[in-house]
This record gives C-alpha cells, structure tokens and sequence, in this order.
C-alpha cells in the first residue's frame, strides 16, 4: 500500500456535500516528478478532489496522503502549489506585487518573483495592474503566483483554459520542463487532447474514477488515436457491459479500483 | 505570528488603497466636511460665559465616531472581496496564519486612520477652535483605537455576509446602537435601565468615556487608561473571533 516513490496516495475517499456524492470509491495514486492528467467532464468531481489533495476540502471518508503526510498537514503549505480555476489574484495590484505579496508566504526573493513572472511569460507587462489583463494573462498571472514558492508538487485546475494555441504548446513544454526537474505535477483538464501531454492520466466521470492508464493504454483500451474518441468509448463500454475495463498493464490495487468503478457506473 | 507576512500584508493592503485615489481622499477628507457641518450647526447657539459649547462636546465625540464607521465598513468590504475572489481561499494554502492576516490588515487601516483622524483633529483644533483641557495628541490616540475596533469588528462581520450589500446593512446592526447608546444623543445615566445595561457593554461606550476624560482633565487620568485598556481588550477579543471564522478547510 504504502509506496514510497508516490507524491500523493488516495484511498477510499468519499465526499458527500449537500446530501450528494461528489466522488465515491476513489482510490489511485500520483507518482513523483511526473506530470498526471484529471480528465473528465465537467461536473465529475475533478475540482473537489485536487481541492481534497490540496487539504482544503473536507472529506467524508477515505484517506489522502501528500508527500508522506496526511493532506493539509500545516508543513505541506511549504511544499504545494495549488491553482484555482478562476485566476484568485488581487485585481487592483500589478503583476509584480501580486507575486511578490504571494512569494512573501514563503519567504521568497524579489528575483524569484521576477523569475515566475518571467516564466509565464509576462516580464514584459509586469507593472500592469491585474484588471488591466486579459482572460489568459490573467491565469498566467495566478499560475506565476504558485510558481514563485517552487513548490514539488503543483495542482492546476484547468490551466489552459481560455489560452491561444500557441500558449498552450508554451505552457505544457513549461510543465514538462518542470517535470523533468523533479516536480509533480497534477493537471486537470476537460480538453481530452491534452491528454498525450501527461505521463498519466486518471479518468473521472460523475464522482466516480473510470481508469488510472498512460495516454498508450487509453488509445488501446478505446481503440483510437484520438484520446477524446477512446474516452468516449471506454466511457460507452463501462456505461454497457458494466463489465472489467481490461487493462493492458498489470493488475494490482488500481485495476481493483478499475472493476468496481466499471460495474457501478450509474444509468 | 510572523512579522514577515504580517508586514506583506499590511503593504499589499495598503498598496491596494493607494491604487484607489477616490477611497483614499474620501476617508480623509470627509471626516473634516462633517465636522465642519457640526460646527455650523451650532454656530448660533449662545453659551453662558465660561461653559463648553456644545461643538466642544460633540465634535470631540465625532472625532472618535468616524473613524470608527469608516473603518468598519471599508474593512467588511475589503475581507468580503477577499472572501469571494478566491484568494482568501489561495492564502490559506500558503504558511501564512490567519493571525498574520487579521493582524496585517489590523495594521494597515490603523496606519489609515491614524491619518484620517490627524486631519479631522487638525481641522477641529485649527479651523474651528475645538477646545478641551486634554491634550490633542490623547484624542487622535483614542481615534486610532476606535479605527482598529471598526476594523475588527468589519472583519468578523464579514463573515456574516454573502454579499456587499448584506455588509452595507451589518452597519445598521453593529455600528449604528453603538452610536445611538454611547450617550452622544442622552447620557448614559439618564437612559431607562435596559439601554443604559446595554450601553455598558458596547465598546463604543468606553471611547466617549474616555474621550470626556480628555476633554475635562488636563492630564491623562486612571479612567482614560482603564477605558483604554477595556478597548483594546476587546478589540483582540473581536479579532480572535474573526480568525476563528477563516477555516481552512471547507465543504
């Protein structure tokens, strides 16, 4: 169970808000310095569970464990960096002061502030005010306000959403750069392309985790290389025979979490 | 604590209203525009020879009550924004304690109406003549007290509300008894029994006590010290609350 190389190891987990089961029978974990993809429709639970990871949602069972310790334990302040969906930035102050204020928490130096702005791209608009931003720079902005602390383990909600192409392409080749210097990173997304960015990739749909598979096995598994078709029909073969979803790896505890999750989609 | 986030806070916070020019010049000169309509108001009056006149009375006591409503309603609004855009939320995932924030934010509209009550006691003083045996320098000390207790109070009111025009209305439940039982209008010992019981409690009370203690000593009494002491005792009160109304983790 315990597996020491993983950043983050869910088991179990149940949330139920309101009287309604956001996410049920969750059970998966996150390796390190990789990037892994939270796809799903929206409405199947990807926010409450990256905000279960991050420790500020309350859970009703189940357990989270990040980098070793049970998730919003006061030291994992130091080590997360959490993304919202909608940028939460201050919208009367610069760019600059808004990283420098959030680089302050953690005891950063205004070179580093300068550094994430540089790294989302922005050096060059650093005095504007944040209301003054467009959609896109604007969650540019919110993601340099996480980059600042170097966190080793990064959660985005969505960072694409609303970026041109070419940001996007910039974005992603960030994240695996970043990767590739040892962070972890989980990556939320409804975009199904954007799949073959990540190592891996945990499939959400309504509350429930439909598979935890590398893009390879999600293009074998649904019989297409487009990743947003073999979604589709992984979706539409757990939808009707309620049957396994065969794995072409190995089976341990996740493909025990596969089989359940198949057998109980609802409908 | 940690004097670091702290500090960051009360500077972003204040980078915040220098951005906002209108705020700014409203809180510090409106204060004195009101003052100067109280003046007005009793510009006619006529005073035996030797008795305060009235503007003495409740101008000195305006001094304390604006910073008091000011503060309040700019801090409800300001936690409120904070509150809903999410970045109170993105805060409380970083190391920093509530208490850094409550306390940076504490810090900053202080520094605020320290300023606001410089001009309005400036005015008071130099424009209309305001004249009490106390030092000038007590009152504004009194002022900035009642500004931290607007702050606080703003703070955990916020929590309260779901909107900025719920927070608007918080001032009627708050701020305006406060105003109305502080004895400004009656004194307090000729009000019925319940009033005056729940006059004794407000902590608005204790600053038009200790203001009357300025007004009428020359030098700092024990009262003016206790009812500062009582003061500040509730405002730490009143932030310790608001800090337990920031919760981390959410449903």
């Amino acid at each position: 169970m315990a597996d020491p190389a993983a950043a983050v190891q869910v088991g179990g987990l149940r949330i139920v808000r309101a009287g309604r089961d956001i996410l049920q029978d969750i059970g998966f974990s996150i390796s390190a310095g990789r990037i892994t993809g939270l796809l799903g429709p929206s409405g199947s639970g990807k926010t409450t569970l990256m905000r279960a990871i991050v420790g500020v949602q309350r859970i009703t069972s189940g357990t989270v464990t990040v980098l070793g310790r049970p998730a919003g334990d006061p030291a994992l302040r130091h080590e997360i960096g959490y993304v919202t969906q909608s940028a939460s930035v201050y919208p009367d102050l610069s760019i600059e002061a808004n990283v420098r204020y959030f680089g302050a928490m953690y005891g950063v130096h205004r070179r580093d502030a300068a550094e994430a702005i540089a790294a989302v791209g922005l050096e060059g608009q650093a005095r504007m005010r944040a209301a003054d931003l467009s959609g896109g720079e604007l969650s540019r902005v919110s993601l340099a306000c996480a980059l600042v602390a170097r966190p080793r383990l990064l959660i985005l909600d969505e960072p694409t959403v609303g970026l041109d192409p070419v940001l996007r392409a910039d974005l992603w080749e960030r994240f695996g750069a970043m990767a590739a210097s040892g962070t972890t990173l989980l990556v939320s997304s409804h975009v199904m392309e954007e799949a073959r960015h990540c190592a891996s990739l945990l499939l959400l749909r309504q509350g429930r985790l439909l598979a935890s598979l590398t893009p390879a096995e999600l293009s074998g598994q649904g019989g297409s290389e487009d990743l947003e078709l073999a979604f589709l029909n992984v979706i539409r073969q757990a939808d009707s025979d309620g049957g396994p979803l065969r794995s072409p790896g190995e089976p341990g505890p996740a493909a025990e979490t596969r089989r359940t999750a198949g057998m109980k989609v609802p409908e | 604590m940690n004097p670091r986030m702290m500090l960051a806070t009360t500077g972003r916070v204040l980078d915040q209203l220098r951005h906002d020019h209108r705020s700014v010049a409203l809180m510090l000169v409106v204060p004195a525009l009101l003052l100067t309509a109280v003046y007005f108001l009793y510009e006619n009056e006529t005073v035996p020879p030797g008795a305060p006149r009235t503007f003495d009375r409740v101008g000195l006591m305006m001094l304390a009550i604006f910073p008091f409503v000011v503060m309040f309603l700019v801090t409800s609004i300001t936690m409120l924004r904070e509150r809903t855009s999410g970045t109170l939320e993105r805060l409380l995932t970083t190391p920093i304690h509530k208490t850094d924030l409550l306390f940076g934010y504490g810090l900053a509209f202080s520094l605020m109406a320290a300023l606001q009550s410089l001009v309005a006691t400036g005015v008071a003083y130099w424009v209309f003549g305001l004249e009490i045996k106390g030092s000038p320098g007590l009152v504004v000390m009194i002022a900035v007290v009642n500004a931290v207790l607007g702050v606080a109070l703003g703070l955990l009111c916020s929590a309260f509300a779901r909107t900025e025009f719920q927070a608007v209305q918080f001032m009627l439940v708050v701020v305006v008894p406060q105003i109305l039982l502080c004895g400004l209008f009656v004194a307090r010992d000729r009000m019925n029994e319940v009033l005056e019981a729940v006059s004794n409690v407000l902590p608005l009370t204790f600053s038009v006590d200790a203001l009357k203690e300025i007004a009428g000593h020359a030098e700092a009494t024990d009262v003016l010290w206790q009812d500062t002491g009582i003061m500040a005792a509730i405002v730490l009160a009143v932030l310790v609350l608001a800090s337990l109304t920031l919760r981390r983790r959410t449903a």
